[in-house]
């Protein structure tokens, strides 16, 4: 199969779905002229025009606000957010306004657009270009939130968000953008709220999604030199986030181990914990163990980015130490 | 003045005393506890949203605020569900999720009232947006209050309003409290539209309490934005006769205050003042209107009263499509 990049997948997929719906429009900051920060929109100006590929004024408020208000009245934006820390500056417009018209409306009208998000730990971006933010919207109603790992779920992801008729965040990677991989040709969909079980394993389960997921595997590779057979599931997306196959692997390995690179405390590891926990705790041999950023911003400085960084030794090693309970 | 038809003087009229007797009737209701939640009244704006929407068609669209009961029945909305809405009951246009702060129709192009001050102005750019790229003859208005004009989604949407030459019409109601606090001591200008020079905006101002000249006004700006030449800024010059909320004690201002504005200055007395000073209506065909006015606030309170509460199961129902 053709190996193309995580960047050139999503591009492949913005292109795809526009020429399909003239409803599909592209907005945000840099992305005509500059073609994104990362490549992530080059070339699209050229095929489809300024009116379809739009740089913006530098106002996330506006770009959420219009996207959302645009949506309502028939068109499908996909807005980017240049670095997913920028949300904050636009959070009442997504989480007060994207998130709820459908809902307090009473169904009157639906909100097809998307968010693109690139988020995560990249070359010392340091504490407002770094973060991952999945998790604030796990806890808000009405948002789907999507999470790549390679550039096939990538497209795919990509594709179906912007066909959802509900407003989809779609957080990709920064790191992953350069990352080759896989990509069948031709038309298809990844679907929104499955994961996927990419190594099957007897022994521990280990869920990840997006960057995580590198840990991943190197872990189980660790863990597989130790005579461990780990399954790792792919979650992909995050709301809704897979309860089956959770449950179904989780019953299986009677253990579980999950990984993000965004902050510990009150990650998505949490929520998949404590549903775990409130739903198989009779099957788990060991405590769920849950790998994450420390509770700390991201810094600056080379050394303390990385010691910031998830480790896959570390992580091995912890979950070695699991196994002895 | 000959210039206005019977009919459109009668539209005026019916719209304007509509919205006050709603209001009223919200408002006694709201104290009586039959109406749940936070109720801002519109009361002596009512030749704003009359003056503007008598203008707009149903494909048009507006984005109203917290204070958002004029707007909607002005634009054409359903008596009945909005009263239902209010009431929280499941015949409700939102089905009872949504109430007075979040009352909407997109059945008129009424895109919702908005519990965040200044959140509706970027929405509505948007779908000045979406009418530019569906090449309809059509517009966008945002209303929203002095108060709101200090908000950074604002100078956001204004900004990208002007870049992009959208079809959107700011609706500036300066009735001269931000909530408890009068706008002069919070914003920086006396007149809010001069914000919009510094958007290479056109502006003008329009006495807020004369629904002859908010419709002037707003025409003058439907023509300039149905042209192509890009967003306008109206304000509106008016005053809040009601407290904040339903409710609110006014330790803020006196009420000699308040009755002299109204006294003076009420806009359905002013129109009345005027079409029977200059023979343009009489007094029957204005008891006419407020008759038919009567029996309509009568049928949607029926209906709010009889209308069932949602049940439990429909708390799931209209998140995700």
């Amino acid at each position: 199969m053709r190996k193309i990049t995580f960047a050139q997948a999503t591009l492949e997929a913005t292109a795809e779905e526009m020429r399909r719906d003239s409803r599909v429009f592209v907005l945000g900051e840099d992305i005509a002229r500059q073609g994104g920060i990362f490549g992530q929109f080059k070339g699209l100006a050229q095929e489809f025009g300024h009116d379809r590929i739009m740089d913006t004024p530098i106002s996330e408020t506006a770009i959420i606000g219009a996207s959302v208000g645009a949506a309502m009245a028939g068109m499908r934006p996909v807005a980017d957010m240049h670095f997913a820390d920028f949300m904050g500056v636009a959070m009442d417009e997504l989480f007060n306004q994207m998130a709820k018209i459908r809902y307090m409306f009473g169904g009157q009208t639906t909100v097809p657009m998307v968010v693109r998000a690139p988020d995560g730990l990249a070359s010392s971006a340091a504490a407002q270009h770094s973060q991952s933010i999945e998790a604030w919207f796990m806890n808000i109603p009405g948002i789907k939130v999507v999470a790549p790992s390679n550039p096939a779920d990538a497209k795919g992801l990509l594709k179906s968000a912007i066909r959802d008729d509900n407003p989809v965040i779609y957080f990709e990677n920064k790191i992953l953008y350069k990352e080759s991989g896989e990509v069948p040709e031709g038309e298809y969909l990844t679907p929104i709220g499955k994961a996927k079980v990419v190594k099957e394993g007897k022994d521990i389960t280990i869920i990840s999604y997006s960057i995580g997921m590198k840990d991943a595997y190197i872990v189980a590779e660790i863990l597989e030199d130790k005579g461990i057979e780990a399954e790792i599931v792919d979650l992909r997306t995050l709301v809704p986030y897979d309860k089956e196959t959770i449950l179904e692997s989780v019953k299986k390995t009677n253990r579980l181990a999950i990984i993000h690179e965004a902050v510990k405390q009150g990650g998505a590891g949490a929520e998949i914990a404590a549903f775990v926990a409130e739903n198989a705790i009779e099957y788990l041999d060991a405590p769920i163990m849950r790998f994450g950023a420390p509770f700390v911003p991201v810094p600056f400085s080379p050394p303390l980015e990385k010691a910031y960084r998830l480790n896959s030794k570390k992580i091995a090693k912890d979950i070695l130490v699991n196994f002895n309970y | 003045m000959f210039k206005y038809s019977k009919d459109l003087l009668k539209t005026f009229y019916y719209k304007m005393y509509k919205i006050r007797r709603f209001e009223e009737t919200v408002e006694k209701y709201f104290l009586d506890g039959e109406i749940p939640g936070f109720i801002h009244l519109y009361i002596g704006e009512e030749a704003i949203a009359t003056g503007v929407c008598t203008l707009l068609d149903k494909n048009d669209y507006i984005a109203s605020t917290h204070r958002g009961h004029g707007h909607t029945i002005a634009k054409g909305a359903d008596l009945n569900r909005v009263m239902a809405e209010i009431f929280g009951k499941k015949t409700g246009s939102c089905k009872g999720k949504g109430g007075s702060m979040h009352i909407a129709d997109f059945s008129v192009g009424m895109l919702g009232a908005n519990g965040v001050v200044g959140g509706g102005y970027n929405l509505a750019a948007g779908a000045a947006l979406a009418i530019k790229k569906q090449k309809r003859d059509n517009v966008s208005v945002v209303f929203f209050g002095d108060g709101a004009s200090n908000r950074g989604t604002f100078h956001e949407a204004m900004n990208l309003a002007s870049v992009w030459k959208l079809p959107l019409i700011f609706v500036c109601e300066n009735n001269q409290w931000a909530s408890t606090t009068p706008y002069r001591t919070s914003t920086s200008v006396e007149d809010i539209s001069l914000r919009a020079i510094g958007y290479n905006m056109e502006r003008k101002i329009v006495d807020g309490n004369d629904v002859f000249d908010v419709y002037e006004g707003f025409k003058e700006a439907l023509n300039y934005v149905k042209s192509g030449k890009g967003p306008y800024f109206i304000e509106a010059k008016t005053y809040r006769i009601k407290g904040h909320f339903v409710g609110d004690p006014e330790l803020y201002r006196t009420k000699e205050e308040v009755q002299k504005v109204f006294r003076e200055n009420d806009p359905i007395k002013r129109f009345e003042e005027k079409v029977l000073g200059e023979n343009l209506l009489d007094e029957v065909e204005l008891k006419e209107i407020k008759d038919r006015v009567e029996i309509e606030i009568e049928e949607a309170l029926k209906f709010a009263f009889e209308s069932e509460y949602p049940e439990p199961h429909e708390l799931y129902e209209d998140l995700y499509v």
